[in-house]
């Protein structure tokens, strides 16, 4: 087994939170791990990326090569794009549609709908949205989690077990709330999926 | 089941110096280096064993303090980004020459690439400059492990080490292993009471211990078990590949198996006999190295008659920039698996002041009182009020190394450019500012120092700043008169106030110094959210 994940998104909307939970996952499921992660100058609203990979066997680089990631899973739908060049021919793109908009050129976002649904496989989602109707609008990255979860080859309680442990110490609220944004996030991929 | 931790490359060495026996690290922030100290000062354990860590004023304090540990038999690591080694330079180099007592590491981190730097600079080089052994791990684990080795050899040769990592593996986190723990070393000084004494007659007769050292470190290097020969069946090629560069060649070969014969070196002055056997039994040889073509050219000379060595000299390998797997992978002549082009209507996004930032409001009262002089005065230095460069505010002309801003000001001041401004943050200021100040003030040099005080390193993370508090002190003590040290709120609603109070010193003949004074937001967020929790 063997996924490469690209965590794409902006300086600030928390991708790491994401990376930290599948990798806690991962850890407890007994794969092999390794996370480059941005830290530094972008941070302060720039563009970010984490190459997150996971193995049953030992792991050489911490770069995931171009053209291998299994899949790009973007809190952004911008910086969805920006790592195409890294995508698989056959992985999947899961990304938000909310934009973040801190430059005077950002893109249309139609233009930017256009591309993505180029894509032969492709989950787009209104994570904000999802969280709101579901009353934790501060889930919106779990929300995205559970969206690629289907896709992660983790075994689901893993991921529960990650952010009971993660946001343990927040209080018995905020771990129900971010497992049923996960778990709203899963449904809405597992739908696409199931319709294709 | 053993526990592992899930460490950053910076981490791994953390844990392991705490869990080698250190007794103190010395540092001044830099991306990708802060968190080496960052975690020291959040380890219960470090807390527990008494090891001090804090920031010093600039890498050279740093540097020194860490040489006062090792004089006293202790162990100490000392870290910076690579551009801090320049700032520690001339006590680093003299380290070399004093020799360690207890041992002593120097962290360097390189920034292939300039994710967050001014320049790529390979600090190997300082390693060779120095004639110290240097260490270049490829992987997390061997990052921790190295931290061990280094200590034990800085002790047993008697000679500061030099850590080289780069971004990449700094902030890169896997699975490490931890060993037994060892105690802080008793304060036992060097038998020779005079081996930190550099007066020229001692200095003349360590600079020979250190040359007759040379063969030693060689030794350490061919035998150390750092750097490895793996034979291969196909002589057609042979490869040096060198830190991190090693993971990207084994990343081409799933199987982990390469059929040509292949040096790994993770450990500096350079394997001799091994890159001999290797030169003599393949037709070529490649280097893949993570920075600057060191070893290239330690192998090709100036004379390019060894046409058989490739790598970045001869373009088979970019001339710069970090490596990546796939930049390996055409080195060797294997398919290139970039996947589809990015779209074109993706534009890019760089970074910016947070919304709320202090230094905007500084820069809108600069403009306006700047407004009836001519373009190019603003001379900046390294902070977050670098971002000042980039639209809407282009509002600075100048960033080159710390401290730069009030010393490039004067020059220009003082052969007539005025009005000259230097801007510079707290944290830069107490790094490399004050001395150029003072410089200022002793020849009477026209120009306006605007300190912006957000009381925090921001751009490294909000690092406490050795500036706090201290800053109208600090000028007034170098000289500047009182009346020209002027604080001001930056926010919109004393803007018109601002402006005024700047156009004055702007007028004024003189060395004068104002102040925005205002907390960075970041920081005071995550003081509230600290709070917050407590309650
Ligand atoms: C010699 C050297 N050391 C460290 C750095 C990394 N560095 C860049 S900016 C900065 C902090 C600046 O803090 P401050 O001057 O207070 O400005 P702020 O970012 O808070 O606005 C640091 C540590 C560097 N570029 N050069
Ligand atoms: S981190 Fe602080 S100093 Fe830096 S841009 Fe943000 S508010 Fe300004």
């Amino acid at each position: 087994m063997k996924k490469d994940i690209i965590l794409a998104g902006v300086g600030g909307q928390g991708i790491l939170t994401i990376a930290a939970t599948i990798g806690w996952a991962a850890v407890e499921a007994g794969l092999f791990l390794k996370q480059a992660e941005v830290h530094g100058m972008s941070q302060r609203g720039g563009d970010v990326q984490s190459n997150l990979r996971l193995s049953d066997k030992d792991i050489a680089s911490d770069l995931i090569p171009f053209g291998k990631a299994d899949m790009i899973l973007s809190v952004e739908p911008l910086e969805s794009l920006r790592y195409l060049p890294m995508l698989s021919p056959k992985g999947w793109l899961i990304t938000n549609i909310e934009p973040f908009i801190n430059i005077p050129n950002y893109p249309e976002m139609d233009a930017i709908m256009a591309e993505i649904e180029k894509l032969p496989f492709f989950v787009a989602l209104d994570a904000e949205l999802i969280a709101k109707e579901i009353g934790s609008v501060r889930s919106a990255n779990m929300v995205m989690l559970g969206a690629a979860s289907p896709f992660l080859d983790i075994d689901y309680h893993f991921l529960e077990n990650a952010i009971s442990k993660l946001f343990g110490k927040k209080g018995d609220k905020i771990v129900g709330q971010n497992l049923e944004a996960m778990k709203a996030g899963r449904k809405v991929a597992e739908e696409k999926i199931g319709g294709r | 089941m053993e526990q592992k931790l899930l460490l950053l490359g910076d981490e791994a060495i953390a844990q392991g110096a705490i869990d080698a026996g250190l007794s103190a690290i010395f540092a001044y922030p830099g991306t990708p280096s802060t968190e080496i100290t960052e975690y020291v000062q959040h380890s219960a354990q470090a807390t527990k064993t008494g090891i001090r860590s804090s920031w010093s004023a600039n890498e050279k304090t740093a540097m020194e303090a860490g040489l006062g540990v090792s004089y006293v038999g202790k162990r100490a690591m000392v870290c910076m980004k690579h551009v801090g080694l320049n700032v520690a330079a001339d006590a680093f180099i003299n380290a070399g020459m004093t020799g360690a007592n207890g041992g002593l590491i120097v962290v360097s981190a390189d920034d292939p690439s300039m994710h967050s730097s001014q320049n790529e600079q390979d600090s190997r080089f300082y390693g060779k400059f120095a004639m110290i052994p240097t260490l270049e791990p490829s992987n997390q684990q061997e990052a921790y492990d190295m931290v061990f080795y280094g200590f034990e050899l800085s002790e047993r040769l008697g000679t500061p080490v030099l850590f080289r990592i780069t971004t990449r593996l700094a902030h890169s986190r896997a699975a490490v292993s931890r060993r037994a723990v060892l105690p802080q070393n008793e304060i036992r000084l060097s038998s020779d009471l005079k081996q930190f004494i550099l007066l020229p007659a001692l200095a003349r007769k360590r600079y020979k211990g250190l040359l007759k050292s040379q063969a030693l470190f060689i030794d350490e290097s061919e035998n150390s078990g750092n750097n490895q020969y793996f034979e291969g069946p196909d002589k057609s090629l042979g490869i040096i590949a060198c830190g991190i560069a090693w993971n990207y060649l084994m990343e081409n070969y799933p199987d982990r198996v390469i059929p040509f014969p292949v040096i790994k070196i993770t450990q500096y002055p350079a394997p001799r006999n091994m890159i001999e056997k290797l030169v003599d039994e393949c037709k070529e040889v490649l280097l893949l190295e993570e920075g600057a073509p060191l070893i290239e050219e330690l192998l090709k000379g100036i004379l390019s008659k060894n046409l058989h060595i490739k790598g970045r000299l001869d373009g088979t390998v970019p001339r710069d920039g970090e490596l990546n797997p796939n930049i390996v992978a055409v080195a060797l002549g294997l398919e290139n698996t970039r996947g589809s082009e990015i779209p074109e209507i993706v534009v890019g996004r760089p970074p910016s002041l947070c919304m709320g930032c202090s230094h905007r409001d500084a820069y809108d009262a600069l403009g306006e009182a700047l407004a009836k002089y001519s373009k190019g005065r603003v001379f900046s230095d390294i902070g977050c009020y670098t971002l000042g460069a980039l639209e809407p505010f282009n509002a600075i002309n100048s960033c080159v190394d710390m401290g730069a801003s009030i010393t490039m000001a004067k020059g220009a001041a003082d052969v007539g450019f005025v009005p000259a401004i230097a801007v510079i943050g707290d944290s830069t200021f107490t790094h490399s500012g004050m001395t150029g100040l003072l410089d200022a003030v002793n020849d009477e040099s026209n120009i306006t120092v605007i300190i912006a005080d957000n009381s925090t390193t921001g751009m490294t993370g909000g690092q406490k700043s050795a500036a706090n508090g201290k800053i109208e002190a600090i000028c007034q003590a170098l000289g500047v008169e009182e009346a020209h040290i002027k604080v001001i709120k930056p926010l919109k609603k004393f803007h018109e106030e601002n402006v005024k109070i700047i156009q004055e010193e702007l007028d004024y003949a003189g060395v004068s110094v104002i102040i925005p004074r205002r907390e960075c937001i970041q920081t005071l967020n995550k003081k509230m959210r600290e709070k917050a929790k407590d309650k």
